[in-house]
């Protein structure tokens, strides 16, 4: 379980440029739940990701994973248990080395990395069985540079990359928003497959109104900091989402 | 064939300066000057330790050991006081310069009454071992889970980050392993050419860049050849080349110039030469595309 305390955070501190993203802000969320949060653009979606990963440090308040106080915590340190998937494909891997190479750099994750021979043989099958679930075929490319792969397949292997140590928290940061519809419901499948099959407690952010209800079990609206909606994706349907979203551009346009 | 051998005895000590600035410039993508201090420091530090008395090979190891100490203070100033990268390795570099004159107290020192690691055998025998000991090291290293951290921390550090390491760990592993390759090949040049000079350091970089670039080129589509192995060989090219121009009447006060236009005219032959080359006339469009694979694995999968 994931808890926010009284979070505080602004940019351009004490300038006439500041901005106050997030006021003493609080938030829950539910272990081996999938939570959706979605709002326009600047609402603090992105800021609240990169304060959880450590990516930006907090003004002020607490965040508690599983009931251990992370606030203090390097981004380093806090990547021990939370995986994270970005936007961009290229971020979640390294291009110049091989498939085998990159899933091999992610099962040491945690463990220390030493001047011991990091390709270990008797882990392939782990790794070729986890590719076959992605069923991209991937498991055939195994000595494949990264850079050869599509965005999609790119995606996927950054996907498996981040959850193969099994984080107690996983923060996917509009991970489908720079592939193609096709190739994104088919990275969102596999991620709904892997965040089921493990249970994994995980944050879902998305501008995409329909994945948001379908691949999550609960949706949060964020709007300028504040949480103007929270509830269980079945009882949301696309146009009641749609509706609140098209409002809220409309106050801001109006303001 | 008294200059063939020189060239390629020169080439192989070059080679291991080009395999220091291949861990900066290749795999951590970052341009690191300081060598041109680091090179004439590993030079010094050899003079001054053989005038102690101690002997030669301990002499050359501690030389190679203390200049990895380069690359300790230009990863403190980057990672430290957020120096820029390549202000950091200036900045290094001319303090090694002050550093260099105060380590025996003179500009230039002779070294032919000293014994050298070249006393061990045949000059090219034993730079030949020290070259592939080197290589070979340095292949397995990058083998092991250190290693690979190294080259993904040049690649993309969010996914170090994101494996819960310390990028500037990566960065200092390698600056002080680049930087003690550079010293030892710097105090092999003063055991070959018998003499320390202030002024050996002098745009080294662009020799390292050119053994690299040259080393590049070579069967850019054999996956065997190891980058280690092409930058050696680079290395040896671009001395023999230079060897053969001074020997066709090149004014040796004009080979710094005509070591750049070298170091220009590959990095352009790579960068603009093969495209122009390649280009065929043809537009874009389906009937142009000649790799066809990934429309195949996309009809399979639909």
């Amino acid at each position: 379980m994931l808890r926010i305390r009284n979070l505080s955070k602004s940019f351009n501190k004490g300038t006439e440029n500041q901005v106050d993203i997030f006021t003493n802000f609080n938030l829950t969320i539910e272990k081996n739940k999938c939570t959706a949060i979605i709002g326009p653009n600047g609402c603090g979606k992105s800021t609240l990701l990169n304060l959880i990963s450590g990516t930006f440090k907090a003004d002020d308040g607490q965040i508690l994973l599983n009931d251990k106080d992370i606030s203090n915590l390097t981004e380093e340190k806090r990547a021990l248990f939370i995986g994270r998937v970005h936007q961009d494909p290229s971020m979640g891997v390294s291009p110049t080395l091989t498939i085998l190479e990159n899933m091999s750099l992610a099962d040491k994750k945690g463990e220390g990395f030493s001047l011991r021979r990091l390709v270990n043989k008797d882990r392939i099958p782990k790794y070729v069985e986890l590719l076959k679930d992605l069923d991209l075929g991937l498991e055939n490319k195994l000595n494949t540079q990264v850079k050869y792969l599509s965005g999609g397949q790119r995606q996927s292997l950054s996907l498996l990359m981040a959850t193969m140590k099994f984080p107690d928290l996983l923060l996917l940061d509009e991970h489908t928003a720079a592939l193609d519809p096709k190739t994104s419901h088919v990275v969102m499948m596999k991620t709904k497959e892997l965040i089921e099959k493990y249970k994994m407690t995980t944050i879902f952010i998305s501008h995409n109104m329909r994945d948001a209800i379908q691949y999550s079990d609960r949706v949060i609206m964020l709007d300028q900091g504040q949480v103007i909606l929270d509830k269980a994706s079945k009882e949301l349907t696309e146009e009641e989402l749609m509706d609140i979203y098209r409002r809220k551009l409309d106050e801001h346009l109006l303001h | 064939m008294k200059l063939l051998l020189t060239s390629v005895e020169q080439g192989l000590i070059f080679g291991i300066l080009a395999m220091g600035v291949f861990i900066t410039y290749k795999i951590l993508d970052m341009a690191d000057l300081s060598v041109e201090g680091t090179f004439p420091f590993g030079a010094f530090l050899f003079a001054k330790f053989i005038s102690l008395g101690i002997n030669p090979i301990l002499s050359t190891l501690l030389a190679c050991l203390f200049g990895s100490l380069a690359g300790l203070l230009t990863t403190l100033l980057f990672t430290q006081l957020k120096i820029r990268p390549i202000l950091a390795g200036i900045l290094t570099m001319t303090i090694l310069y002050s550093v260099n004159l105060k380590i025996n107290g003179r500009s230039n020192i002779p070294l032919f009454d000293y014994d050298s690691v070249f006393d061990l055998g045949s000059t090219l025998l034993v730079l030949i071992i020290i070259a592939l000991l080197v290589k070979v090291l340095l292949d397995l290293f990058l083998k092991t889970e250190t290693g690979y951290l190294l080259i993904a921390t040049g690649d993309n550090e969010a996914l170090v980050k994101s494996l819960g390491e310390n990028c500037n760990k990566y960065k200092l592993i390698g600056l002080m392993i680049a930087n003690g390759l550079v010293a030892l090949s710097g105090a092999l040049m003063a055991q070959h050419q018998g003499f320390v000079d202030i002024t050996m350091g002098a745009s080294i970089i662009v020799v390292a860049l050119a053994s690299i670039i040259i080393g590049d080129t070579i069967k850019k589509k054999s996956s065997l050849l190891k980058s280690t192995t092409r930058v050696i060989i680079g290395a040896i090219i671009y001395k023999i080349i230079g060897g053969i121009a001074i020997d066709l009447g090149l004014n040796p006060d004009d080979l710094k110039a005509v070591n750049a236009f070298i170091v220009i005219a590959f990095i352009a032959y790579n960068n603009v030469a093969l495209d122009l080359f390649k280009f065929n006339g043809k537009g874009g469009g389906v009937k142009n595309v000649t790799n066809t694979q990934p429309v195949q694995e996309l009809q399979q999968r639909y």
